[in-house]
């Protein structure tokens, strides 16, 4: 195991593990993420129909509507939320999910902040998220 | 960096009850947004009551469980129920029981039941210069460029935690250094006759969304006095295709008497000269539908209407009766006038179904049509719709849309621009 990338904590959580998902475009949650599966629902997104559940999902950037934390919550409570968060812009409002998620008893996964030129490295790979916000890459890992 | 939390609020946090959460929920956001402080708000505008899920319900019930009300006038925004309109929501048992939970929860907390996008017309004003803590993208905007008062883009959750603990976070556009704009955006080179197409600030807004991202800028060379409802319309399309919380439009919204001021007499970082052929992609990107053959529902209000808006729309209709379902959403501020003005039955037998308390692109209105195509005057109903309703979208003016109506086919004029 290598250590690839060490970000900020924005929201303590679970460490978390899966394939890495890196979005290649930024993303609105509401109306972007089905709240009850977890799939990229905006067909204008170039990753329409990905799954963000289980994943460590990457997101460079978010746009749009007030509601992002909304769909968070949820996802973390249908146990479809993405097994780790790293984001390039820290976005306060999706970020409350999370923090609202903790307040009703059910964990959260963690939140990174991590600069997005480092993203590419984990295209395919499975990542494995450290408490301390320690990304690193797990041998013969196979992500998508 | 650490939130500093005055005494009171300190011991507040660290309390059982719901006011307590509500304390934690707004201090925990601080140290997200990177704020030091709490600042006190005049009023609340709370996006929170839509059912996207139990969670929420759970959430709100949370809070009134806890024994939590508002410490300012708070209004809420469109829930996922029409209570008061006559219109169906195709929402099934459970969800809808969901959905009603939550809606009166939130009562409950002490929110007024406004049940609307719009509050800035239904009589929640902001004094310029006044903290407050709203939520819904188009409210927001609102609040900050067109009526000058001071909020960030709160969304579900900490706009409710802000209203009962009375407090929000001292950051971003509450910080009047922040409400400099640093890109202008010069319009000068459109025809004039552009801004006489009721379509030029929503494809525009859009446009600008796109371009600013979540930037303050400044419209410049604006050849028209656009009216509220076309603030309205601009807004809340810059609000869904960027995260813009504030823009200012120089000579007319009220941070921008001039260039100058708006930019704090500073040089701005960018400057981006609008061109037509900008403008004429930016229009074509609202419509997803891949021809223009079909329609099969007309939505307009998004942002709800204004009774302006829609005597404008009873201006189209022109007493003719609709062949395809045009659906017009509003809150019940405006309901209540157009009953009281008995308009609202001609409109209804005409075919206008009126959607109250709610909107088509947050709640299952629209009939299930696979491959359906939705017309619409809006620019954030543009950019929703595919996403939330499954129907691809037409854009085009309230003439067209209404025209398109009537004929039951897309009727799209020549764009003035």
């Amino acid at each position: 195991m290598t250590v690839s990338a060490k970000g900020d904590v924005l929201v303590a959580g679970m460490p978390g593990r899966g394939p890495a998902l890196v979005l290649q475009a930024p993303i609105s949650f509401w109306g972007g993420v089905d709240p009850r599966d977890g799939r990229i629902i905006d067909g204008r997104h170039p990753q329409y129909g990905a799954a963000v559940a289980m994943k460590v999902l990457f997101v460079p950037a978010t746009i749009g509507s007030s509601s992002a934390s909304s769909v968070l919550l949820e996802l973390v409570r249908g146990g479809v939320a993405p097994a780790a968060l790293i984001i390039g812009e820290p976005d306060a409002i999706l970020l409350l999910g999370l923090i609202v998620a903790r307040e009703m008893g059910w964990e959260p996964p963690i939140a990174v902040r991590l600069d997005p030129e480092h993203f590419s490295a984990f295209c395919g790979r499975t990542v494995e998220v450290g408490s301390d916000g320690t990304l690193d890459i797990l041998e013969g890992g196979s992500g998508q | 960096m650490s939130v500093l939390l005055a005494a009171d609020e300190r011991a507040l946090a660290a309390g059982q009850d719901g006011n307590a959460m509500a304390m934690r929920i707004v201090a925990e956001s601080a140290r997200l947004l990177g704020a030091t402080r709490l600042l006190p708000i005049a009023s609340a505008h709370i996006d929170g009551a839509l059912y996207h899920g139990d969670s929420g319900t759970l959430f709100a019930e949370k809070f009134v469980a806890g024994g939590a009300r508002v410490a300012v006038r708070s209004t809420l925004n469109v829930g996922s129920l029409d209570l008061s309109g006559g219109c169906m929501v195709r929402l099934n048992k459970p969800q809808r029981d969901m959905a009603r939970r939550m809606m009166r929860a939130y009562v409950a907390l002490g929110c007024e039941p406004s049940w609307t996008c719009a509050p800035y017309q239904a009589g929640h004003r902001p004094a310029r210069g006044q903290d407050v803590a709203w939520g819904e993208s188009n409210a927001v905007v609102f609040c900050n460029s067109v009526l000058g008062a001071r909020t960030n883009r709160y969304g579900d959750f900490l706009d409710i935690a802000c209203a009962v603990a009375g407090r929000a976070p001292d950051c971003g556009l509450h910080q009047p250094d922040n409400r400099i704009a640093r890109i202008v955006v010069d319009v000068s080179g459109l025809p004039g006759r552009f801004f006489d197409d009721d379509t030029a600030w929503p494809v525009l807004g859009s446009l600008y969304g796109r371009l600013v991202g979540n930037a303050v800028g400044v419209v410049a060379g604006v050849a028209a006095k656009p009216d509220e409802d076309a603030l309205k319309a601009f807004g809340a399309a810059a609000a869904s295709s960027g995260a813009v919380g504030l823009f200012h439009i120089a000579g007319i919204t009220p941070e921008a008497p001039d260039l100058a001021t708006a930019t704090g007499g500073l040089m701005p970082d960018t400057r981006i000269v609008i061109t037509p052929a900008m403008v004429a992609d930016s229009r074509r990107r609202l419509s997803t539908a891949e021809r223009a053959d079909r329609i099969d529902a007309v939505a307009i209000g998004s942002p709800h209407l204004s009774l302006a808006e829609f005597g404008r729309l009873e201006r189209h209709l022109a007493g003719r009766r609709l062949r395809v379902p045009l659906f017009a959403c509003t809150g019940r501020h405006v309901l209540e006038a157009l009953e009281r003005e008995r308009r609202r039955a001609p409109l209804e037998a005409a075919g206008v179904t009126i959607v109250v308390d709610t909107c088509v692109v947050v709640t299952p209105i629209l009939a299930e049509i696979k491959g359906g195509v939705l017309m619409t005057n809006s620019g954030k109903f543009a950019h929703y719709a595919p996403g939330n309703t499954g129907y691809a979208t037409l854009y085009g003016s309230l003439s067209d849309c209404v025209e398109s109506a009537v004929s039951g086919r897309p009727v799209l004029s020549e764009p003035l621009c």
